[in-house]
């Protein structure tokens, strides 16, 4: 079987600097494989890389296609969710709106998103830009989740939330992880902990291990790479 | 109060063919960051394609019936221009906003130096049908009927583009597109086919506008550099009102309108103030951005 995503090489540079010195990434189909490392990395980058949003150079596939040069809208068709940092509603439209917006097959899953964000259900004709942090996280899953598609790029979903939502949504992303292949990237270890299975850490714009995300176990390997000391 | 009524009515009219010229500019830059210098080339267009489609027809057709046929003219000539613009122009210059500048400016440059060539720089007469010309009398006002025109021009637009924006789907992915293009892109959506619709639609503003600032204050004459002094206004107008707000180019137009027509009247007359009309616009843009930098509407749709 194919890998969701098959990287290899990347290199991104943004303004003059190498940000990204030749990642190579495997991603298999199914469950949810982190991708970790300390602030400025290149994480994000490295999302951002995958959708086309930055140029890089390198082999990237998706889903089996290979998808070099391809625009953003071509390789999220091929069937990528992608959750943004900071969540990225567009605050001037209803959620209702929002949501239309990322309908891109015929009979969008509405049940399957309100049921996991049933809350959202009453909020249609809210603007977004008026939601809390948490109910906007919850607009932006529920973008990427619409159309059923099979892998979803997912960027620091927790950043910013109380930590009583970050437990909210570790409960909906868990049920995310059973709909879809998902690519995470996070700081909040014991989220990563909980919902995934595989890490790849990176360090200055480079791969520095691929292992089990049982490993987190060992406060060795998080201070090393992630510079903290353990699970919080 | 009669005086000051009339000059309201005719300031609102001016408002309303400044908003037709700047809305079409502001969405573009909204959506695409392009300060779109070509844009009074599209209302220029507008107005000869109007005079040419209405001054070769048979005039047996019957004024009235020309004059139609001659907005739609307008209508189908500036959106056609802005068009082909984006597609061939604009296009391979995505993500270079000097070079996108640069090539509205000479393409502005360029087609008004052939329109000189072809057509002269006198100024062309847009036949109109009598009534265009007459006044109507409203509760001891005369008001002319032209500017009754641009008014319900107006405020159609105004009010069909509200709805395109807020209703359908092109609409609503416009609007997210002037909050966050890459988000919209990554959410599957071709974004230059909103970058073209975008131009074509604002460059169907443009072409009326051409038009009607003809019909209406110019005595129904055209000429080649009409549409780069009413884009000075319009760009004014864009500014006032939050760049990619239509409300906010709505209320900024009106504005602008009122204010040239007050002074003009009232000031214009004494010796060495005919320009205070168009001295007091640019008076009221400095007062708003030292108010509000980033214009009555920010930069919410």
């Amino acid at each position: 079987m194919t890998n969701a995503l098959d990287v290899s090489d990347l290199h991104v540079t943004i303004a003059g600097s190498h940000v990204l010195q030749g990642v190579s990434i495997e991603v298999p189909v199914g469950g949810v494989t982190a991708l970790l490392g300390r602030n400025g990395v290149g994480k994000t980058t490295t999302l951002r890389a995958l959708l086309g949003l930055v140029a890089s150079t390198g082999a990237i596939s998706v889903l089996g296609t290979d998808v070099r040069g391809w625009s953003t809208h071509r390789i999220v068709r091929l069937g990528v969710g992608y959750v943004p940092e900071d969540r990225d509603v567009f605050a001037g439209l209803t959620v209702a709106e929002n949501l239309r917006l990322a309908e891109r097959v015929d009979e969008p899953r509405y049940d399957e998103v309100y049921a996991i964000f049933p809350e959202l259900r009453e909020r249609t004709r809210q603007r977004a830009g008026t939601l809390s942090g948490g109910q906007q996280q919850m607009v932006s899953i529920a973008r990427a989740l619409l159309n059923g598609w099979p892998l979803l790029l997912v960027d620091e979903p927790s950043k910013g939330l109380a930590p009583r939502l970050v437990s909210e949504l570790a409960d909906a992303l868990e049920r995310v992880a059973t709909l879809a292949t998902v690519l995470l990237v996070e700081q909040n270890l014991a989220l990563v902990r909980r919902l995934a299975q595989r890490i790849v850490v990176l360090d200055h714009g480079e791969v520095v291990h691929v292992g089990d995300a049982h490993e987190l176990d060992d406060p060795e390997l998080a201070k090393r790479f992630l510079g903290v000391t353990g699970v919080r | 109060m009669n005086v000051f009524l009339a000059l309201t009515f005719s300031g609102v009219a001016l408002g309303a063919v400044y908003f037709l010229a700047a809305s079409g500019l502001s969405l573009i830059y909204g959506l695409m960051d392009i300060l779109n210098f070509a844009h009074g080339l599209f209302m220029t267009l507008g107005a000869y394609a109007a005079w040419d489609v209405a001054s070769h027809l048979p005039a047996s057709w019957g004024a009235p019936l020309l004059f139609a046929i001659a907005i739609v003219a307008s209508i189908l000539g500036g959106a056609l221009a802005a068009g082909l613009t984006e597609v061939v122009i604009i296009r391979p210059l995505y993500g270079r906003p000097i070079g996108q500048i640069l090539v509205t400016i000479g393409l502005d440059l360029a087609v008004v130096g052939l329109l000189l060539g072809g057509f002269g720089s006198n100024s062309l007469s847009v036949p109109v049908p009598l009534w265009l010309i007459e006044a109507s009398h409203v509760g001891g006002l005369s008001l002319p009927n032209s500017d009754f025109v641009a008014l319900i021009a107006g405020a159609v637009v105004l009010v069909s583009l509200e709805l395109f924006l807020r209703k359908t789907r092109y609409g609503i992915t416009i609007r997210a597109g002037v909050e966050n293009r890459d988000m919209v892109s990554a959410l599957g959506i071709n974004v230059g086919r909103a970058f073209t619709l975008v131009f074509v639609i604002g460059g169907a503003m443009a072409g009326l506008a051409g038009l009607l600032y003809a019909v209406v204050f110019s005595g129904d004459l055209i000429s080649p550099t009409q549409g780069d002094s009413l884009l000075i206004f319009a760009f004014i107008v864009v500014v006032i009102g939050g760049l990619g707000s239509i409300r906010g180019s709505a209320v900024a137009a009106l504005a602008v309108g009122l204010v040239q027509d007050y002074t003009n009247f009232y000031l214009g007359s004494h010796p060495g103030m005919a320009e205070i009309g168009n001295l007091s616009v640019v008076l009221l843009l400095a007062v708003v951005l030292e108010w509000r930098p980033r214009g009555l509407f920010g930069s919410t749709l």
